[in-house]
């Protein structure tokens, strides 16, 4: 039931090779793919998922193969390195979301960048940061270099191989492995120089690796728990059995002491928690490839959910192996997801979850090494270059090629360094601990990385001192003695001290033994480091430019990209000598574009013109080779004057000025711009009324020239014809006056129209019997109804509930409606029923005829000006106005008036008139 | 009306003119003008009856009234100019409305004068006399 190490199967070394390559092969597809698509402008990592993945090469082959290690041996206390990254994202929001935003105003490229450029872009800054960088980061390198090496031995080579026949051959083959990553990740990161700015395709890879690696270890884990056990249960129960398991499953201190460890939880849960963002490989990831802001909420609980996925499966497998092979198989632990599916002859998924190892393995070398090759070229090889001159002597020549050729041998130079540490110490720790090395190293930028995103006094001094006092206590107290427990130095001097001074014994710093030798260096190596940033910064005021920078990073949120953010600059220089550093950098293209879209915004009155442009050229420029080196060269071709402090807040005051008066003029000319549209609405609306008018005055033209024709012409006629008969003369002199009539009658109502429309017309307001009105009105149109042969019909209560309204007008409409109607009623038998009816709203009035009625193409149009229904021939002489003015009356009052629907001759006209009008009509 | 294969042929003596309005007491003045000149008077009240006059009378010349219920005097003007058989009538355009553009509206259908209520009967009287002999004489 206990199956050994050794008996496991083995599978060929060219097969691993093989799978390994194609394996390899498939992510620089997927990367090239990512690559052509970005140049093409259709980006595929434009989305949070893929950042949220991207940022999933936190989990190396430390998380892949360590976890289960540390599970084995020490218990729960592989948890706090992923607890820590998921407190991070809690502030990704507000912090992580601060630095994209600096990062990429400024165009920062590193986290050394973003260090330097915060303190006045020094390059001593940059410098000690690239250092510390490269110091702590080597170790970290070995492990994934020893974690596929390892891999790779026990898949294809008899268990424990470091002690074998072939263990020579394998440490030649991780010098193989550490040659072929550097020319891989020469291909992915360095084919290009914009690749300085963003690396789509290593996004796109590592996102595909994050994928791969999870589902293999979850692929291990599910085939442990449910292949080889019953369930999670089942391996607990079997577990319980072991001996000396059981102190395992408890919070205890990682040395057997029985109480909680509470500063090493602390202290590895604070460092994770910083080196989710302060790894180099991180804050690529986070910072410089983030394409879009808002990715960034997504990632925040996506990233610790993958977190929490990759770590389900690791107490199942490290208990497991312990069932399987004995509790003696802890030190073993390590490779556990690869020997547990071997032991089970599980051969095939053995070999995936070898590929998963190589995927986490990689994905960090990649990364990790293009952003150590950008912080040693930029902040250490380039420096050194523009102090020894070496580009005044080829001045005009191309350095683009230069900078990809620096970058290049970095990567093979930091993967050599891993290679060698290896060779050094690689033996000798377990993988958890050599991570927690470099972890503690790049935990000292947090001090001057964080303050100096939110204290605007931290200076360049104080920075530097910070960093230099933590990185020397932590070479001093975890650094050298992990060297020195690996044999390659003495190592008296860790129980004994330097010179014999126990005092500086490096893992027990003046006498403090009580904690473990992490949180130890910890403690003492932050507390030197902040002491010293906060002490130096507060001893010294700032520089002009470091004040400037620190305005500048402090306050990003505040100031936009608009033209009145402030420019930190002062002096002269020429755009020839600005245009050829551009080239020289960035290539030509590039570099004609800055201007080009200088040109754009800035007019050329613009006094701040110089200031503007220089700052455009450097910021670029800062993309390729950073911001301290970047500040050098820009002030080499330039003709600078020095920046005091005071200088700086002039220009913030200048700039604060220039962008009230710039919100001022936004807002005068918004409000210009509502007044226009305003004017032109009115505009609109005058023109729709002079055109209603004209129609108008046409209509009313014509109206008034038809009689006047007829007047006219008959009255010559009759002048030119003085022996005219004097029946035709009566004839002549009959219409006249029937014309006359009518053109007064017509003057009369077109001037109660337009004083009804203008608004001008009076109205009293009383209360009037609407029964009444109809009455009186019936009996005075009586006379004139009987001359036209018709009959008038009133059926009308006594009185009916008074309304509020001007008798006069509402006397003026009855009778229209009843003279309308006697206009059309035949020549005989003519009838005109009148009614009124009275209900709880309102009176309704009715005048119904028996004439011809409205034929239906009239009907529409029955109560328009100048509409007279019937033929001109028979057509009682009217005006065309009597209906229009009767129902704007009507409407006045509250009303409406229509015409009826009706079965059979003759036309009904009806109006309705409530006791409470809704609201009376202010203007028709 | 077959003794004419075209209007200009009629005799100069009694030329026959059609009077086209809806407004009845125009029609008066307008009949007694043309009578007392000599000539044949027709009477249309809308636009249908004139167009259908024009062409069962053929008439030398015709007072168009431009807005006439049913079928307008423009509308009349350009059937009649679009009509083989009667295209060659002389018309003359009243029109109660003033605007220019009105009047581009008549000269574009066609009309050979355009005149304006309230007119001069004499001037209208000589402007009718001078188209039938500048008619003849074509």
């Amino acid at each position: 039931m206990t199956p050994t190490l050794t008996a496991a199967p083995v599978l060929s070394a060219p097969l691993v090779v093989g799978v390994a390559i194609a394996y390899l092969a498939a992510l620089f597809a997927v990367a090239a793919f990512a690559d052509r698509r970005a140049r093409q402008g259709r980006s595929v990592i434009g989305s949070a998922w893929i950042y949220a993945l991207s940022l999933a090469v936190y989990c190396t082959a430390w998380t892949y193969f360590g976890s289960v290690g540390r599970a084995a041996t020490t218990g729960v206390w592989f948890l706090p390195i992923y607890l820590g990254p998921m407190l991070a994202m809690v502030l990704a929001w507000v912090v992580v979301r601060k630095m994209v935003r600096i990062a990429h105003s400024y165009r920062i490229t590193s986290i050394a960048d973003f260090i330097a450029a915060r303190y006045g872009k020094s390059p001593l800054v940059a410098a000690v940061v690239t250092l510390i960088t490269v110091v702590g980061i080597v170790p970290y390198i070995a492990l994934q270099l020893k974690a596929v090496s390892s891999g790779f031995a026990v898949l294809t080579g008899p268990a424990g191989a470091a002690g074998g026949a072939g263990a020579a051959w394998w440490q030649d083959g991780t010098l193989l492995v550490a040659l072929a990553l550097a020319v891989f990740t020469i291909l992915f990161g360095t084919r290009h120089l914009d690749s300085a700015e963003r690396h789509e395709g290593m996004v796109a890879a590592v996102a595909a690796e994050s994928l791969v690696k999870l589902a293999a270890f979850l692929a291990v884990g599910a085939f442990v728990t449910w292949g080889v056990f019953d369930g999670m249960a089942d391996i607990w129960a079997r577990a319980q059995t072991l001996p000396g398991l059981h102190d395992l499953m408890r919070l205890g201190g990682a040395e057997g002491s029985a109480s909680f460890g509470y500063a090493q939880w602390f202290s590895l849960t604070l460092l994770s928690m910083l080196s989710v963002v302060l790894l180099p490989r991180q804050f690529q990831m986070m910072v410089v490839e983030c394409v879009d802001e808002r990715h960034i909420r997504r990632a925040a609980w996506v990233f610790p959910a993958y977190l929490l996925a990759i770590n389900i499966f690791v107490l199942p497998l490290a208990l497991g192996g312990m069932v399987l092979f004995g509790a003696g198989s802890a030190s073993q632990a390590e490779t556990f997801v690869l020997t547990l599916p071997l032991s089970q002859g599980q051969t095939g998924l053995a070999l995936f979850a070898f590929v998963g190892g190589l995927s986490a393995a990689t994905g960090m070398l990649i990364v990790e090494t293009i952003a150590v090759s950008t912080m040693v070229c930029n902040d250490l090889v380039m420096p050194t270059l523009l102090r020894l001159g070496a580009f005044r002597a080829q001045a005009g020549g191309d350095l683009t090629g230069l900078l990809l050729a620096i970058r290049r041998a970095a990567i093979v130079g930091v993967l050599l360094l891993g290679y060698l540490y290896f060779q050094v110490a690689g033996e000798a720790y377990a993988l958890v601990s050599i991570g927690l090395i470099s972890f503690a190293a790049v935990a000292q930028f947090a001090p001057a990385l964080f303050g100096g995103m939110y204290w605007r006094g931290a200076t360049r001094l104080g920075a530097l001192g910070g960093l230099l006092g933590g990185f020397l206590v932590w070479a001093w107290t975890l650094m050298l003695p992990s060297v020195a427990k690996s044999g390659w130095i003495g190592d008296a001097f860790l129980t004994h001290g330097p010179f014999g001074i126990a005092a500086l014994a490096p893992e027990r710093l003046f006498g403090l033994a009580a904690l473990d030798n992490l949180s130890h260096s910890l403690f003492w190596s932050l507390l030197a480091n902040v002491s010293l940033y906060v002490g130096l910064s507060l001893w010294r005021a700032p520089s002009g430019r470091e004040a400037s920078q620190a305005l500048l990073f402090v306050d990003v949120f505040a100031r936009g990209r608009s033209a009145a953010d402030p420019i930190f600059w002062r002096g002269r220089a020429r755009p020839d000598a600005l245009m050829a550093l551009a080239r020289r950098l960035i290539g030509p293209e590039a570099a004609a574009q800055i201007f080009a879209a200088h040109a754009h915004t800035a007019g050329v009155a613009d006094p701040t013109a110089d200031a503007r442009l220089v700052d455009a050229v450097e910021r670029r420029i800062a993309g390729a080779v950073g911001a301290a080196s970047a500040r050098v060269l820009v002030a080499a071709v330039a003709e600078e004057e020095p920046l005091g402090t005071a200088d700086v807040m002039e220009i913030l005051d200048e700039a604060s000025q220039l962008r009230v008066y710039a919100r001022a003029l936004e807002e005068k000319s918004r409000s210009l711009e509502a007044a226009s549209a305003e004017l032109s609405d009115a505009n609109a609306q005058l023109r729709t009324l002079d055109e209603l008018k004209d129609d108008f005055m046409s209509s009313v033209t014509h109206e008034l020239r038809t009689p006047l024709t007829a007047i006219r012409a008959l009255s010559e006629l009759m002048v030119d014809a003085p022996d005219m008969e004097e029946a035709q003369r009566e004839e002549f002199l009959r219409i006249i006056v029937a014309e006359s009539e009518r053109l007064s009658r017509l003057v009369d109502q077109v001037l109660d129209m337009a004083k009804i429309e203008s608004g001008h017309a009076e109205w009293h307001a009383v209360d009037v019997d609407l029964a009444a009105v109809v009455r009186d009105a019936v009996t005075a149109t009586r006379a004139l109804a009987q001359a036209r042969g018709a009959e008038i019909e009133l059926a009308a209560p006594s009185t009916v509930p008074p309304l509020k309204a001007d008798p006069d007008r509402l006397t003026q409409v009855v009778l229209n409606l009843i003279s309308n109607a006697a206009k059309f009623v035949p020549a005989t038998g003519g009838r005109i029923a009148v009614q009124v009816s009275a209900d709880a709203d309102g009176v309704e009035v009715r005048v119904a005829d028996n004439g011809p009625g409205v034929p239906d193409e009239d009907r529409d149009t029955i109560f328009e000006k100048f509409r007279q229904g019937g033929d001109a021939l028979t057509r009682p002489p009217g005006t065309g106005l009597g209906l229009p003015i009767s129902r704007r009356i009507v409407d006045h009052f509250g009303g409406t008036m229509w015409l009826e629907q009706r079965q059979g001759s003759g036309a009904c006209f009806a109006f309705r008139l409530p006791y409470r009008p809704k609201k009376m009509e202010e203007t028709p | 009306m077959t003794t004419a294969a075209s209007p200009s042929r009629d005799g100069p003596a009694h030329p026959k003119v059609l009077i086209a309005d809806d407004e009845p007491n125009i029609v008066v003045s307008l009949e007694f003008m043309m009578k007392r000149e000599g000539f044949e008077v027709l009477v249309a009240r809308d636009g249908v009856k004139a167009l259908d006059a024009i062409r069962r009378e053929h008439p030398r010349l015709v007072l168009l009234d431009a807005t006439m219920p049913g079928m307008s005097g423009f509308d009349v003007c350009e059937a009649v100019r679009a009509d083989a058989a009667v295209s060659g009538t002389c018309i003359v355009m009243l029109t109660a409305k003033g605007r220019e553009t009105d009047m581009a509206r008549g000269v574009g259908a066609g009309a050979d004068a355009y005149v304006t209520k309230p007119f001069s009967t004499r001037d209208l009287v000589q402007k009718v006399k001078e188209m039938l002999a500048r008619d003849s004489a074509a």
